[in-house]
């Protein structure tokens, strides 16, 4: 279906990613955010408490993070879809919650405009060092999904996708900003309400009688239902059986564990999402994400001005990450160089993805700025030799 | 004399309407003073009048956490600590519900301490039941914000050098716009205590003090759950419209019940609702307005 054209500011903006990021999620239909001020992402609410108002929906400012990412799960039990925006510190105390979201199924969005850490860190300087933490942080297993923006222009046209993503799989999307990306300036085209697709939840057109709020079909992705409708429905963050009863057992933890793993992990094909500049025949691989692709892409240019044989693989969905596509370039490639603003994390993805068949030299940064293109450059140029 | 067989009886328990049946036999220990709070919310309920497929409950993480579990109304079982602003999120996306928040005193006065006081002070439209045991019962009988000084628990060996919240105070000072508190003795004024609560817009905060047997009783060599009662029955006292300073719990000690805070003020949303409707005039369309009419 076609976006609410009240969240949708149709036109040609000047405008940072934490304000795009704001304006996808209110054309993505987003008419709930809860959250806590914390750098570098307040922006993303500070518009939304602003627009809201006039769109029809709710900000609510609340004592913490904790409370803002479970009262967004409250709220999508009451029929609305929704975010919570933060940053590390704020992402960390959030992280139970990630967890209650994966096992209630709970579709919901978590914005996360990262900083250097760990700890307080650096408030005010980017970072790309919770990749990993979003992908394990909450305790148990899960199957989040993370997406991985590096511009205001998709910063709007991905945060739509993480909306939709969240509702057909129900499970917590994380949109994966970093300072500069939030915080950079440039031009977003908004298009028509009627040229926006999003997913509308899946509601179940079963009655009461019949309904079982974690039966599911081939999809493994159970229907929803929300609270007042005369269900009279169960939720709770303890392992369930199909009616969302407690069941305190192996079977039940087997058979419900490895469904919420396995609606991501059967869909893996559908949830690759990755931009392939060049790499076919391609010597050397750059695999890049957020802000550092686009300094990957500076240094990829230089390097073949060089005569060297360099690709591009810039990944947009970062989680499930996108192995096959890798193990199959490993095949060709001789090297791959992973530069990233932190020490060394999705770079394991892909040491684990090329399995040996190819040299991969990381290209690690502790974050506070960016890379210099220069030292891409130089490690592309090690990795053709 | 021979026990009555309970299944020939010919009457239905008028609470089974209310509990998912299915997943009877609950959890609580013998004399325990939950299930005793929950019939008292059934008959509340009942004499409501309200439809039931818009009441909500939300409960923590506890022995009392588990009502939600049992009630067979719309219910989640949350985190712990964290049943307020999950339903705060759930009354707001959705205000035609009655959404009551049903946890004990650890759970919400302690890890979620920080949630109580907030929604107190929004005057978030929620009720608030707070079953007090004195003591953490799922996790063994640790002791909590509410164990009275002298009383023991297992990570106080040797007894309580703590002072305890005065809950009652607490949710009075934050702004709750109605505080009582009862006994499971007083199982007629909890009752009406929790039609009041179903019934009025805001904030309401109930306290029900209840017998942890297993627990609290035992470790603290207070006997079973009726010597609880026996406690609850001669050491209470009913002032309505007392200080709230002044209604602080000591063990064995005397116990002020009653309602003590009844009040208006608007609530979070209704407050939003008139601001933004001053600041932006018709362009604003008030948010869940069948409900605020009410």
């Amino acid at each position: 279906m076609h976006a609410d054209p009240k969240g949708v500011l149709t036109g040609i903006h000047f405008i940072d990613g934490d304000h795009a990021a704001c304006e996808g999620a209110l054309a993505a239909g987003c008419r709930f955010a809860a959250g806590y001020p914390i750098t570098p992402s307040t922006e993303v609410v500070e518009r939304f408490a602003a627009r809201i108002p006039l769109v029809g929906g709710m900000f609510i400012q609340l004592e913490d993070e904790l409370a803002s990412s479970i009262a967004i799960q409250g709220a999508a039990w009451g029929g609305k879809k929704v975010m919570t925006v933060t940053s590390g510190p704020g992402l960390s105390l959030m992280m139970e919650h990630v967890g209650l979201a994966a096992i209630a199924e709970v579709p919901c969005v978590f914005v996360d405009v990262q900083r250097g850490g760990p700890s307080t860190g650096l408030p005010t300087l980017p970072a790309q060092a919770d990749m990993m933490q979003v992908k394990w942080g909450s305790h148990g297993d899960y199957e989040p999904i993370a997406l991985s923006p590096n511009s205001p222009q998709e910063c709007f046209d991905l945060m739509i996708k993480a909306f939709n993503l969240a509702e057909t799989y129900r499970v917590p999307v994380f949109f994966m900003m970093d300072e500069v990306v939030g915080h950079m300036t440039e031009r977003v085209v908004i298009p028509e309400a009627s040229e926006i697709e999003v997913v509308e939840r899946k509601w179940t057109a079963k009655k009461p009688s019949e309904y079982r709020p974690y039966g599911t079909d081939e999809s493994l992705v159970p229907e929803m239902v929300k609270a007042g409708d005369g269900y009279r429905i169960h939720i709770t963050g303890l392992t369930h059986d199909e009616r969302g009863y407690p069941a305190m057992n192996a079977q039940a933890q087997d058979k419900l564990v490895k469904r919420l793993v396995n609606k991501i992990r059967d869909h893996r094909d559908q949830l690759v999402d990755v931009r392939a500049d060049g790499v076919e025949g391609a010597d050397v691989i750059v695999v890049s994400f957020g802000i550092t692709s686009r300094v990957a892409g500076a240094a990829v240019e230089a390097a073949r001005r060089k005569g060297i044989k360099v690709g591009h693989l810039r990944l947009i969905i970062t989680w499930p990450f996108p192995a096959k596509v890798i193990r199959d370039l490993a095949l060709t490639a001789k090297a791959f160089v992973v530069p990233e603003l932190n020490m060394g994390q999705m770079a394991l993805e892909v040491e684990r993805a090329v399995s040996g068949k190819a040299a991969v030299l990381t290209l690690p940064h502790a974050g506070g700025t960016v890379h210099e293109p220069d030292a891409i450059l130089a490690k592309i140029m090690e990795a053709a030799q | 004399m021979n026990e009555p067989d309970v299944l020939a009886c010919e009457f239905e328990n008028p609470v089974m309407p209310y509990l998912r049946q299915e997943r009877l036999p609950h959890i609580w220990c013998p004399g325990c003073g939950i299930g005793t709070t929950v019939n008292c919310f059934t008959r509340a309920l009942t004499d409501s009048g309200m439809d039931l497929d818009k009441i909500a409950i939300v409960s923590g993480i506890g022995c009392t956490g588990r009502v939600a579990g049992y009630m067979n109304l719309d219910s989640f079982h949350t985190t712990h600590g964290r049943a307020i602003p999950f339903a705060t999120g759930l009354k707001l996306a959705n205000p035609e519900l009655k959404v009551v928040v049903y946890s004990g005193d650890g759970d919400l006065s302690a890890i979620g301490g920080n949630h109580l006081i907030h929604a107190a002070r929004r005057n978030m439209d929620l009720m608030v039941v707070c079953v007090n045991n004195f003591i953490y019962g799922m996790t063994g009988g640790q002791v909590a914000p509410t164990t009275p000084l002298g009383a023991t628990g297992t990570t106080m060996p040797y007894g309580n050098f703590e002072s305890p919240f005065n809950l009652p105070f607490l949710a009075d000072a934050c702004g709750a716009v109605y505080v009582a508190r009862w006994t499971v003795y007083h199982v007629k004024q909890l009752a009406k205590a929790m039609l009041e609560g179903l019934k009025k817009k805001g904030f309401v905060f109930i306290e029900a003090m209840a017998p942890c047997p297993t627990l609290y009783s035992r470790r603290n060599r207070l006997g079973d759950g009726v010597d609880q009662l026996k406690y609850y029955k001669e050491k209470s006292k009913i002032v309505n419209g007392a200080n709230t300073k002044d209604v602080g719990l000591t063990f064995q000690g005397e116990i002020v019940v009653g309602k003590f805070v009844d009040r208006e003020r608007p609530t979070w949303l209704d407050a939003m609702n008139e601001h933004y409707t001053q600041h932006f005039g018709e362009r604003f369309t008030p948010y869940g307005v069948s409900h605020a009419k009410e």
